[in-house]
């Protein structure tokens, strides 16, 4: 895997499942952030799950993003929770006290029970 | 005494080349791999500073980074001639940020002092900052 961050989005139901690969920093989330927000706003999606078991390196700027997208799924009435954390991301997470207030989970699907909704086929 | 001084244009696409020096630049000191995450996002945050904050992204300014170590202390200093911060105690505070339309978490410096063993930052208005990163290589006696 390149530096670069890409995006895999998919929608499954009432989830949007964001999937970004590689580099989570300023210059990454800035993008990464306009192509979550439009895909959610086309789509009927109320829950974002963002599973970041391809990115290799975040900074505080992927807390700023996350933080914004927990505030996105939250004005449509939905939910954020995060998937496949690495251990220098969760302890990033605890350092911000991001972990106060987005749910986690250990796993995509785990993620998505706890949003209610299920993989398409 | 070994330095490196790195500059770099105010274009946020280069906050991963410095991250890709200070890994390298640490690499013959035998860091464990939390090591080298943790001087890599610190470094990330200050340079990340640097470009959006001292300069607003102007890509006609440069930001110099000096990576050196001597014995297993590794400093690193990111330095601007930007628009300086008018108060460093707040700055540093948790949460604060003078840019929320970025969606920046205003917790920068909260991750520079989390994974360095110190952080020193001097600023003056109208001419720039400097924040100087420095820790220990095995200086933490409960690294696997």
């Amino acid at each position: 895997m390149g530096l670069k961050t890409d995006i895999k989005l998919n929608v499954h139901g009432r989830v949007l499942v964001a999937a970004p690969t590689g580099e989570l920093d300023h210059y990454r989330a800035e993008r990464l952030r306009a192509q979550i927000d439009s895909m959610f706003e086309k789509s009927s999606c109320r829950h974002i799950l963002l599973d970041m078991g391809d990115v290799s390196f975040m900074d505080s700027s992927g807390i700023g993003m996350i933080i914004g997208r927990y505030k996105k799924a939250e004005m449509s009435g939905g939910r954020i929770v995060i998937a496949n954390m690495s251990e220098p991301i969760s302890r990033l997470f605890d350092v911000s006290g991001l972990s106060k207030i987005v749910s986690r989970a250990e796993t995509a699907q785990t993620a998505m029970h706890m949003l209610g909704g299920a993989f398409n086929e | 005494m070994n330095k490196i001084r790195l500059e770099i244009a105010a274009l946020t696409e280069n906050i991963s080349v410095s991250r890709v020096v200070a890994a390298t630049f640490v690499a013959h000191l035998d860091p464990t791999v939390e090591e080298v995450t943790e001087i890599k996002t610190a470094v990330s945050e200050a340079v990340t500073n640097a470009i959006i904050h001292g300069y607003g992204e102007n890509q006609n300014e440069f930001v110099q980074i000096v990576f050196s170590v001597e014995e297993r202390v590794v400093i690193i200093e990111v330095c601007d001639k930007g628009v300086g911060i008018e108060n460093i105690e707040s700055a540093r505070e948790p949460l604060f940020t003078t840019k929320p339309e970025l969606e920046r978490s205003g917790m920068g410096f909260t991750v520079m002092e989390s994974f360095m063993d110190s952080v020193e930052v001097s600023s003056a208005s109208g001419e720039g900052t400097s924040v100087k990163l420095t820790k220990k290589i095995g200086g933490s006696n409960d690294d696997a």
